[in-house]
């Protein structure tokens, strides 16, 4: 790990002041020479492989006195930056009225880091990629932009096939972030002058030509909470794995159902696990509108979400593996006793 | 091999030249010797040179002096001569370092020492009144809940979390919320049978 100055800031003008003092408007945020310490179980993780190389950490914790609120009022539900993993998916009324909230957060990583990592870092935690966490892999567009990617015709089991480009093809890692992007979350955000709201689904950027951009958050900016408008009591997260816990999801769905006298009125469709980005199946879900849930529809929809997967040399089992897990988590909401 | 005065030059070139660009690219008014102080103002600082921590450790003020880099395991463990925490993986993998900080269990790890300054931490040495042994410690020899030993003091504080947050009840229970400690010896069924039986003088404990 590289030596790094350190601040720990009391309020969050302060934190945004400090984090905006060496920025650059167009350098990506998650190579800003100054980043924001949260948990630190990306940011720590990554800086001792040599991966992230920040010479100055803020260390925005202290803000959790305000920063850590969940709220219910009004029939939404407010989540802030802070919060801890542990604590909002412990939560009775969010695993009441959000349960796809409650699981995707219990279902990742483990009790201890769960306990350590905040909401805000989870959504911004950086891919798994194994030649992207290796420094001695030369070639890695998103590390090191215009050199190549090790991985396209390297081992590639535990990466994506939604959403790729010819620069790079690495799986979002994240299970939080499905459960926002199906329900159409967004992310209050605060800078130096202005804050600002966007929708989440807007938050990550495929990795196109540019793979080391990761987000549209400029450096400077923190993210102070999360938003989602009305209840999703019949939803769920689903996640399969190469071992039962704590670990990523090779793939997974999250799904928000609301159904009238046995007929869909809306749905809502998010995969992890398979995607460059956390990914809605928009076409999907459109399936579902109007109709009565069945095997065969199901079926349909599965076949849909992963109409335009593309597998790479290893991981085309991650197509129908997928379909299925789509299948299952649909079977699962459409059976919740609401 | 390099000889020494070699070593010893290369190591002040790259110094000077890191502090250089530091300072060129860090325009911000921070400090190493800041780490409590909020919103400290004060002159660029050389960054190499060790700050002042000092940790609550097991009911102990520990007075300490070192790198800014230091995670809370190094601290303990090279620092304060603490060395029941293990450190089995350095990133967030397996659990052996797994420590409470402020009753939380936490990954000390991933936890830079001088960013808990203010909270109690509580190691595997911290556990025992004098000769007697926590019941999860006595559990855990009692049920053979071990092999080679290195998971251990992680499993055991993990274990007292785990009852403590409530999630001892059944067997499926404990394995999801013991999976953050990996085992290479495979000791998970004795482990099981270790937390089932310390849970009720834990759960007491905690009532009492
Ligand atoms: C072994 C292991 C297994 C894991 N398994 C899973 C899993 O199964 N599923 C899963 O979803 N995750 C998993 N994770 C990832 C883990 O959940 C994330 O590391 C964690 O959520 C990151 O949160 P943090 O608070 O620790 O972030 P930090 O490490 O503190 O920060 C991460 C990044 O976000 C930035 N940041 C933090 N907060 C803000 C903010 N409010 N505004 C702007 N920027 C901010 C930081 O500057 C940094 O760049 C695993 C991690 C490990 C080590
Ligand atoms: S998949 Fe992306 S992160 Fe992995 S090596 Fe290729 S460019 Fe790098
Ligand atoms: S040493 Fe901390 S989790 Fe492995
Ligand atoms: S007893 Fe050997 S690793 Fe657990």
């Amino acid at each position: 790990m590289r030596p790094f100055a350190y601040s720990r800031p009391t309020d969050a003008n302060s934190a945004v002041q400090a984090l905006s003092a060496a920025a650059s408007a167009n350098s990506p945020v998650a190579d800003a020479a100054i980043q924001a310490l949260a948990g630190g179980t990306t940011l720590l993780d990554l800086m001792k492989l040599d991966v992230m190389r920040p010479s100055a950490l803020v260390d925005i914790n202290p803000l959790s006195d305000v920063w850590s609120a969940v709220n219910l009022d009004g029939g939404n539900l407010k989540l802030g930056a802070l919060a801890r993993m542990s604590d909002v998916a412990a939560h009775a009324d969010i695993q009441k009225n959000y349960p796809v909230v409650a699981d995707a957060l219990k279902l990742a990583a483990s009790p201890q880091i769960r306990n350590m990592a905040s909401l805000g870092g989870n959504v911004l935690q950086r891919t798994r990629c194994t030649y992207f966490r290796d420094v001695s892999y030369e070639n890695c567009n998103k590390r090191n932009p215009g050199s190549g990617c090790a991985a396209m015709d390297g081992f590639n089991r535990t990466h994506a096939v939604l959403g790729t480009s010819g620069q790079c093809i690495a799986t979002y890692p994240g299970d939080f972030a499905q459960a926002l992007i199906a329900l159409n979350a967004t992310v209050e955000i605060i800078g130096k002058s202005s804050a600002r709201t966007v929708s989440f689904a807007e938050l990550h950027r495929a990795p196109g030509n540019s793979p080391q951009i990761e987000t549209t958050l400029m450096p400077g900016e923190l993210i102070s909470s999360f938003s989602i408008q009305g209840r999703w009591p019949r939803s769920t997260y689903f996640k399969v794995r190469d071992r039962q816990s704590y670990e990523f999801a090779l793939s997974s769905a999250a799904i928000a159902l609301e159904v009238q006298d046995g007929t869909i009125r809306d749905a809502r469709i998010a995969l992890g696990g398979v995607a460059t980005v956390p990914w809605r199946a928009r076409k999907a879900e459109g399936l579902l509108k109007g109709e009565k849930f069945d095997d065969a529809l199901a079926s349909q929809v599965a076949e849909a979400a992963f109409e335009d997967a593309v597998g790479s040399k290893h991981n085309a089992f991650k197509i129908a593996l997928g379909k299925r897990v789509v299948a299952r988590a649909l079977h699962q909401a459409a059976a919740m006793e609401i | 091999m390099t000889d020494p005065e070699d070593r010893a030059l290369t190591w002040s070139f790259n110094r000077r030249a890191f502090i250089g660009g530091a300072a060129g690219t860090v325009a911000l008014p921070l400090v190493a010797k800041a780490a409590g102080d909020a919103n400290t103002a004060a002159v660029a600082a050389d960054l190499s040179l060790p700050v002042d921590v000092t940790l609550q450790i097991n009911g102990a003020t520990r007075p300490l002096n070192i790198d800014i880099r230091t995670t809370l395991l190094d601290a303990l463990r090279e620092h304060a001569g603490l060395t029941g925490s293990k450190k089995g993986c350095d990133h967030g993998q397996c659990g052996a370092c797994t420590v409470m900080v402020d009753g939380r269990r936490v990954l000390s790890c991933l936890t830079l020492a001088l960013t808990v300054q203010d909270q109690p931490i509580t190691t595997i040495e911290g556990l025992s009144q004098g000769d007697q042994l926590h019941p999860m410690q006595q559990a855990f020899i009692d049920q053979d809940a071990f092999q080679c030993g290195y998971c251990t003091p992680g499993q055991i504080i993990s274990a007292i979390a785990c009852v403590k947050e409530g999630h001892a009840t059944t067997d499926g229970d404990i394995r999801e919320f013991m999976s953050g400690n990996i085992c290479r010896c495979a000791a998970y069924p004795n482990i099981v049978a270790a937390v089932k039986q310390a849970a009720p003088a834990v759960s007491d404990e905690q009532k009492g």
